[in-house]
């Protein structure tokens, strides 16, 4: 398969299919910040980036001729925000997750807060963000039992991914310690902490 | 804005039916971040209300649910109701739909449970001024964002009265088609699916069950089945958009749609058909048609 693929979503959306989520990082960056007219929300996810765009502004097809000429080059260590989380480890799933590994609790937490991450998009709630470019031997599946409860700023881990639940909800992914950093605030400009493209560092409260 | 002749500060909620809310045009912009658009799932309707009180169309109205809201209006002011049609009174006295109508302080506006349609707008001159969040009024059932949904004994503040007044004192609306026909496009995902999924799609009707909501109309009818068993990563949704869990039944995303989904699209019902969705009853049914694809 050629990538970009770009596929129609209805009439005012066009979902561009990539080959991996190094791409869509790219593309993402892109248009977010060399931003093509008529545009209106441009959504990055595992494999593709939605570019919902006014038909009256900009027809389809020009539009995808637009992004297909974008082919951006992989995104630099430095593009974006950087945001540093300090973590108290210790969360309930720290013992599981290191015997899943096969690695000492504190070795768990060496390589968990040694890693670059970035926010790669957002999901499930206002302010879930999906975190990659954590350490391979971490990958571990989701609790087999979801909790019904997950408390806001739990620092988890689920297959490729890391996350801090933003608020309280229920939850499926292994817990490994908590941040006090307030993650969502609908008041402030910018009301996730974790957007999509920002880099984040996580360190040993 | 300056207030003109007696704006009332504020409504009671003395009964909430099944489910009211308050909405308004939603929070577009956020869904990078985890937020759906949310607001009126009936949007001419709410924008409708809005006019017919001389508000700005983006301003808050309540969403009634199968009717059953009962109001206290503080000071006398001009209200609407559009959407589904439902017999309503105000003091006792019989009032229409899609006309603005004047109401003393005091009074009690009462909704019945509507004849057709689910969703009835109440829009009150000045709209539901409780507090933003996002730049948006709305309450989204799935995030949990805006106020909470309306229960009795809530006070709702009334925002200043615009300087317009409504030029008109009835709307034409027509009614509500017993099996609307919703149009949609196919795609994103229609290559996911057997090559005659789209063709069972468009040719049965399929019946709106009790589980919808908001968030989307599940819908039973003949299964869509899969042509491709891998998994899809996780992608953007849209509002309209149909989709197909590995249970083969469609779910027709509507305004509180989930942001992202980990299964295939197969079309994306016009937005201009949507309201029409959201008029649909648990129990009855739609049809979908297709129109040509963009490809």
């Amino acid at each position: 398969m050629t990538y970009p693929r770009i596929l129609p979503v209805g009439r005012s959306a066009l979902l561009v299919e990539l080959a991996d989520l190094d791409a869509v990082q790219a593309l993402h960056h892109s248009l977010t910040t060399d931003h093509i007219d008529g545009t209106t929300e441009i959504v990055p996810a595992a494999r593709t980036v939605l570019v919902a765009f006014d038909p009256r502004l900009v027809s389809a097809e020009l539009l995808a001729e637009a992004v297909r000429s974008r082919d951006p080059a992989p995104l630099s260590r430095t593009a974006g925000e950087s945001i540093e989380v300090p973590v108290t480890y210790g969360g309930p799933d720290l013992a599981a997750v290191a015997e899943l590994a096969g690695l000492s609790e504190q070795e768990v937490v060496r390589r968990h807060s040694g890693g670059d991450y970035r926010v790669a998009f957002c999901g499930f709630a206002p302010g879930f963000g999906y975190l990659v470019g954590g350490d391979p031997a971490l990958r571990v599946p989701r609790r087999e039992t979801p909790r019904v409860r997950v408390p806001g700023g739990s620092v988890a881990i689920a297959d490729e991914f890391t996350a801090v639940y933003p608020r309280d909800s229920p939850g499926g992914w292994q817990l490994l310690g908590h941040t006090e950093l307030e993650l969502w605030h609908s008041d402030r400009p910018n009301p996730a902490l974790l957007a999509p493209g920002d880099r984040v560092r996580f360190r040993e409260a | 804005m300056s207030k003109t002749g007696s704006a009332p500060a504020m409504v009671t909620v003395l009964a909430s039916g099944s489910l009211a809310t308050v909405q308004d045009l939603g929070r577009p912009g956020y869904a990078a971040i985890g937020v759906t658009r949310s607001g009126a799932a009936d949007v001419p309707a709410l924008r409708l209300a809005n006019r017919l009180v001389g508000n700005a169309e983006s301003l808050a109205a309540i969403e009634a649910t199968f009717g059953g809201v009962v109001l206290r209006f503080h000071g006398a002011t001009l209200m609407a109701l559009t959407g589904a049609p439902v017999p309503a009174d105000v003091d006792g006295r019989a009032i229409g739909m899609n006309g603005p109508v004047w109401v003393d302080s005091g009074a009690i506006l009462r909704l019945g449970i509507p004849s057709s349609g689910l969703r009835s707008y109440i829009a009150i001159r000045g709209g539901i001024a409780v507090q933003e969040v996002l730049g948006s009024r709305a309450t989204d059932l799935l995030s949990g964002l805006g106020p909470a949904p309306l229960s009795a004994g809530r006070e709702l503040p009334v925002g200043p009265a615009p300087a317009d007044w409504p030029s008109v004192t009835q709307a034409p609306v027509g009614g509500l088609a017993e099996v609307p026909i919703l149009r949609l496009r196919p795609g994103p995902r229609d290559d996911w699916f057997e090559p005659d999924a789209l063709q069972t799609l468009c040719g049965h009707a399929y019946e709106v069950t009790s589980e919808s909501n908001r968030v989307g109309l599940r819908l039973a009818g003949p299964q869509l089945r899969h042509r491709v068993s891998r998994e899809l990563p996780s992608e953007a949704m849209v509002r309209g958009a149909i989709q197909v869990p590995a249970s083969g039944k469609p779910v027709l995303f509507h305004v509180d749609h989930p942001v992202t989904g980990g299964y295939p699209v197969i079309g994306v019902v016009e937005e201009a058909d949507l309201a029409a969705a959201a008029q649909a009853r648990p129990g009855s049914r739609v049809r979908f048609r297709c129109l040509p694809g963009l490809r």
